[in-house]
């Protein structure tokens, strides 16, 4: 796109145009798959549970979410009088724009990446690390007891099942041999037998992706693992304090960060942009169709998962983040180096 | 150009800052300033060139550190009356801290003068000239030069996590504690929990 702006204009120009219109490109997009996902969402619990779900307002009810939008947007902003006002007022603004944030090193199709960087895992790495404080700064300013629990639950959760994930990340990082998410996808092509693109069905690294996949649903705070808004207990958890736009904020990073999530999904081991099959007709299908079906694929297990599934107790999401996944994904990096090491397959070039 | 004029928006507002950590009266405060000079500094590590240093600053520092630090900070319910009462008490403390952090940049400066290390010069030309990536480089080096020393520096921290979890662990004797066995709740069947009964009409149930 650099090349395109710069017939015009110097290139200093032509690169602060491309990069703005390329953050654009992604967020104003990535905001309308949100307001879409979250119609999608309550459309399979409905049909999961036999309802019909929003179908009232537009054709199928497909406005729902820009009619929930405008009520929210015309609301009132409350405030609480007790609240720590600044970092109350912060604290949305942190969730979304970290929940943005992470998608500048997403590769949609070869080559389409805003920022294709070498340590393109490590940086989403550290931008969902952050997630984490919004919450917290939201917990803490409201001044209130159900709050405040709900940031103490999630600040915890959080961190114990980060250490998992980023174990299991350093198994797909060792096999790929890169911490670029592109190569990680390219390191995927004809991965099995020859013709199957992708990591799913290694019998090495199908265990780790459910470990990950279950690892994503709390680190998004999803049902069963949404005790940070366990609505019996602490009435919204962080949220209960806001309203109007601040708290549309918490709900549309909250949903960017399970987006981002699906699609981490897919590009760590479904082969992102590549087809199924390594066949060259399907090739003929542009990449971006194949990776956002795929994300769509999980993020329909995720709101199958969120229908079906019941809540967990803290003490059982303790146990599970560090006494089974932590030992899990620390066995399984023993074993993947062990047999990179034992085969001398690797996929990096100083191997 | 560009590369000047973002290291002093780094530089400044890391160090404004450091100075709003220890000036603002509120603790949590200070530490969530205490993140933004976390980031700044991250910054100006990705400025230098040094990418992966700037990611695990971030992971590190901000996703676990200064997690716990606010995490203390909010459940402790301060006293800032009480915070300040000890100031001239520490006074000679601070100063003397004060005074070995001045000598310490003032060697540093004088080193700098002295034409100190080269690491990287405002356009980037200066960064180190090396052939493989940042990982790599530091891989190849941490796993091959230093593999020793990092070995070593595992132990030690194996060493002082297995000391936090001795220290910590208690055994309580039986009984004082309910203990959750889940593999006797998984082999648990609804056959062994519940009776179904048809209780005809004015009888009772007996369990």
């Amino acid at each position: 796109m650099t090349e395109f702006f710069g017939q015009w204009m110097p290139y200093e120009w032509a690169w602060f145009l491309a990069t703005i219109s390329g953050i654009l490109l992604i967020a104003l997009p990535l905001m309308l798959a949100v307001a879409m996902i979250i119609y999608v969402d309550r459309k399979v619990w409905a049909a999961i549970n036999l309802r019909r779900g929003p179908n009232v307002v537009g054709p199928f009810g497909l406005l729902q979410s820009f009619a929930d939008g405008l009520k929210v947007f015309l609301q009132e902003t409350i405030i609480p009088s007790a609240a720590n006002k600044g970092i109350f007022i912060l604290a949305p603004i942190v969730t979304f724009t970290v929940a943005l944030a992470a998608w500048a090193v997403i590769p949609f199709d070869a080559g389409v990446v805003l920022a294709d960087i070498n340590v393109g895992l490590l940086y989403i790495l550290a931008i969902s690390s952050l997630s984490v404080y919004g919450v917290v700064m939201a917990g803490w300013a409201s001044n209130s007891k159900y709050p405040f629990f709900s940031a103490m639950r999630s600040a915890a959760q959080m961190i114990s099942y980060e250490v998992s994930i980023g174990f299991i990340l350093i198994c797909v990082v060792l096999w790929a041999g890169s911490f670029n998410l592109s190569e990680i996808v390219e390191g995927q092509r004809g991965h099995g037998l020859g013709f199957v693109n992708g990591y799913w069905f290694n019998l090495l690294l199908f265990p780790i992706w459910v470990v990950f996949f279950i690892s994503s649903l709390a680190e998004t705070a999803r049902v069963p693992f949404d005790l940070t808004e366990a609505e019996s207990e602490l009435v919204a958890g962080y949220q209960t304090e806001y309203s109007s736009m601040s708290f549309a904020l918490f709900w549309l990073g909250e949903y960017a960060n399970i987006l981002l999530m699906c699609s981490l999904n897919t590009l760590l081991f479904f082969g992102g942009w590549l087809p199924p099959v390594d066949w060259a007709p399907l090739y003929y299908v542009p990449g971006i169709i194949w990776f956002l079906g795929k994300t769509f694929l999980f993020f329909f297990m995720f709101s199958w998962v969120m229908a079906t599934v019941p809540r967990y107790r803290y003490d059982q999401l303790m146990r599970l983040g560090w006494k089974v996944f932590l030992p899990m994904s620390l066995i399984f990096v023993v074993l993947i180096s062990g047999y990179l090491m034992a085969t001398g397959h690797f996929g990096g070039q100083l191997g | 150009m560009i590369q000047t004029l973002s290291f002093y928006l780094f530089a400044g507002l890391m160090i404004a800052s450091a100075l709003m950590v220890i000036t603002s009266r509120n603790p949590v405060h200070s530490v969530l300033w205490l993140i933004l000079a976390f980031f700044n500094a991250a910054g100006l590590m990705v400025l230098v060139g040094a990418e992966f240093i700037a990611m695990l600053l971030v992971i590190v520092y901000v996703g676990a550190v200064a997690v716990l630090f606010l995490f203390v900070v909010m459940m402790l319910n301060i006293d800032f009356a009480a915070l300040r009462a000890g100031f001239v008490k520490n006074f000679p403390l601070g100063l003397l801290v004060a005074l070995i952090l001045f000598l310490e940049l003032f060697v540093g400066l004088v080193a700098w003068s002295a034409g100190g290390v080269e690491l990287g010069t405002p356009d980037g030309s200066g960064a180190a000239p090396l052939g493989a990536n940042n990982i790599e480089a530091i891989g190849a080096l941490l796993y091959g030069r230093y593999i020793f020393l990092f070995e070593v520096a595992g132990i030690i921290l194996l060493v002082a996590m297995i000391g936090a979890i001795v220290l910590t662990h208690r055994q309580r004797p039986d009984g004082t504690r309910a203990r959750q066995d889940i593999g006797k709740q998984v082999r648990r069947r609804p056959e062994d929990a519940t009776v179904m009964k048809q209780p005809g009409v004015g009888q009772g149930v007996e369990l």
